[in-house]
């Protein structure tokens, strides 16, 4: 018997990344899902852009909380008033997540309202203005029964007459839609070609005996993993690059350091398909039949797809919702990926985020190895 | 004849029920060899066991001169295995099946070559799931031969197939042995066995009951009283159903 050269599992597993990664490409709704899909809310939301009703403030910690404007201030509802440590509202104030850092005080028996807006949220400080101009004349004369109502129950006297007094403008980078919506949606495509793409593919592939058509090859099985794993990566390194170049060319979405910001966030979301595919793995080892795939996947899916900052910031929930976002790890993912992007985020700068995705994908795949079946 | 694959003692249990029980059989360099039995008699859990595929209970296998515990990749490598109904990426090529499949084996293949012998050349840049069912089985055949293996296996390649489809894959399968490869099969049709077959085992409730070449085991049974209830005619309803559509395949 001839002497036959060693076999390489490397070559094998590569011709199984081809394959998948051919069989991916011509298929529609891995298309449709990781590219298409994220692609259009991107588009939307892009050209929506800042329309909000409620504008956020922050409110200074110096403010004398035993003024009537401060009462007032806290119980519009116009303003969203936002509360912290000067450090924190200024940073936010500079990315334009608020339009304006209050303070209030009071001066020889009358309230001054110090307004600092934000150069990177000009578009709703009109808004602003006229909301405290009108909370202001209403103080000095025309109050609104909502707040005379308040002010009787606070036991307060007659209101004091108050002025506005704007301060000049914070400069800083203009925080727009995109750079909120493109992190979102590039997570989201992360997690739904992860969970679903893999979940279909692998309950396809063994009920269709190919997986065990591949293990009559010397190729060892966990390279048939490895080898599809290949593919996804490859695919959806390609449908993030996709996004962020048309976010950047048609939206001016931020990449604050140009081309290593972009690396760096091709790599977060390989990070997060790696993760997110080990549900794949799960969902594809309990479900039953192929139509119990969708029901199962969506129940990991979806509340992310809701609550962990895709859309809506999670700090406009409620706290008990929050607690519950917090613990996400697509969360996680899109805080980095927006961190990345605006703030120009080193991966040290993330590493609390990396840690919390690290510990979901351990977790995962320890789950994912107890359920996986292989025929 | 030279024995290239032997299985001595082979048991698989399942919990307490036995699906092989206690088998010994050799299959000799070049026959066709089949596996016969009702559903449930434990051939497919046999050859899945000689194709390294299935973990046994007890028994000792060897394969072109390995044995399956020992060196199950030598094994893989010598071998062809079709599945009982197997799919593949269903979006790809044939081209690019052969391509995958001479990836996992490392052999260098052209594709023009292995699907001629198929005779599926003009299906190259067809997709898989476009196939009809006897080229998927002619296609299923063609990923068998893709490392020149010494022997295949072949579960149930005729099932469901048109009787012109049927004659088809015949010819194929006889093309196959012919070129040197032994072929092992499993088989429901009794027509099928006693044409492919030089030999045949048939196996129920996990014990093989028999072996021997089709025409020993009919002189047998003949010689021992047995009689027809109906005289056979000189020509089957299939010889009629063939005749007048014609032998040529209806594959689109």
């Amino acid at each position: 018997m001839n002497q036959l050269p060693p076999y390489s599992q490397l070559r094998a597993t590569l011709a199984i990344a081809k394959a998948s990664l051919q069989s991916i490409l011509r298929s529609p709704s891995a298309v449709v899902f990781s590219i298409a899909f994220p692609l259009v809310f991107v588009l939307v939301f892009g050209l929506l852009d800042n329309d909000g009703v409620r504008i956020d403030v922050g409110l200074h910690p110096d403010s004398d909380t035993a003024t009537v404007s401060h009462q007032i201030l806290k119980h519009t509802t116009y303003l969203n008033i936002e509360e912290g440590d000067t450090t924190l509202l200024f940073k936010e104030l500079r990315k334009g997540s608020i339009t304006a850092v209050i303070k209030v005080g009071k001066y020889n028996n009358q309230e001054i309202i110090e307004v600092v807006p934000s150069a990177a949220a000009i578009q709703s400080l009109p808004l602003l203005r006229s909301v405290l101009q009108g909370m202001v004349s209403g103080m000095n004369g025309k109050v609104l029964d909502h707040i005379k109502e308040h002010l009787a129950n606070a036991q307060l006297n007659v209101p004091p007459t108050a002025f506005v007094k704007e301060l000049s403008p914070i400069n800083g980078r203009k925080y727009k839609m995109i750079d909120f919506i493109l992190p979102g949606q590039l997570g989201f495509a992360v997690m739904s070609a992860g969970v679903f793409g893999t979940a279909f593919v692998f309950f396809s592939l063994r009920n269709t005996l190919v997986l065990k058509r591949f293990y009559a090859t010397p190729l060892k099985r966990i390279n048939i993993v490895l080898g599809e794993a290949i593919s996804r990566v490859i695919f959806q390194s390609i449908g993030s690059t996709v996004l962020i170049v048309s976010g950047y060319f048609l939206f001016d979405f931020t990449l604050i350091n140009g081309f290593s910001t972009f690396l760096l966030l091709l790599l977060l979301s390989i990070v997060g398909l790696i993760i997110f595919m080990g549900f794949g793995f799960i969902v594809s080892g309990i479900s039953k039949s192929e139509s119990s795939i969708p029901p199962i996947a969506n129940i990991i899916t979806l509340p992310q797809f809701l609550l962990a900052g895709t859309f809506f910031s999670i700090s406009a929930f409620p706290p008990w919702l929050q607690v519950i976002a917090k613990v996400l790890p697509l969360t996680y993912l899109n805080t980095a990926l927006r961190k990345v992007a605006f703030d120009g985020a080193s991966l040290l700068a993330i590493s609390s985020e990396l840690t919390i995705l690290a510990i979901w994908g351990v977790v995962v795949y320890i789950l994912a190895a107890r359920t996986f079946k292989w025929e | 004849m030279q024995e290239i694959i032997k299985v001595e003692n082979l048991t698989k249990r399942y919990g307490s029920s036995v699906a092989v029980d206690g088998i010994n059989f050799s299959v000799f360099k070049n026959e066709i060899f089949g596996l016969l039995g009702p559903n449930g008699a434990g051939k497919t859990t046999t050859l899945e066991i000689i194709e390294t595929l299935r973990a046994k209970s007890s028994g000792t296998i060897t394969v072109a001169g390995h044995d399956v515990d020992q060196a199950p990749n030598q094994v893989k490598s010598k071998i062809g295995v079709q599945l009982q109904a197997a799919g593949y990426y269903p979006s790809l090529t044939l081209r690019e099946l052969i391509a995958l499949f001479a990836g996992l084996y490392n052999v260098k293949v052209d594709h023009h070559h292995v699907l001629q012998s198929v005779d599926l050349l003009d299906k190259a840049n067809s997709k898989f799931k476009e196939l009809s069912g006897g080229q998927k089985q002619r296609f299923s055949i063609c990923t068998t031969l893709i490392n020149k293996p010494e022997i295949i296996f072949l579960d149930e390649p005729t099932t469901g197939l048109d009787p012109q489809a049927r004659r088809s894959l015949w010819d194929l399968i006889k093309q196959i042995r012919n070129r040197g490869t032994t072929i092992i099969l499993t088989t429901h049709y009794m027509d099928e066995a006693e044409y492919l077959c030089d030999r045949v085992a048939i196996m129920d409730e996990g014990k093989i009951i028999t072996i021997a070449s089709p025409i020993v085991l009919i002189d047998q049974l003949i010689a021992s009283g047995f009689e027809r209830t109906v005289e056979a005619k000189k020509a089957t309803l299939e010889d009629v159903f063939l005749s007048l559509t014609g032998k040529a395949i209806r594959d689109l």
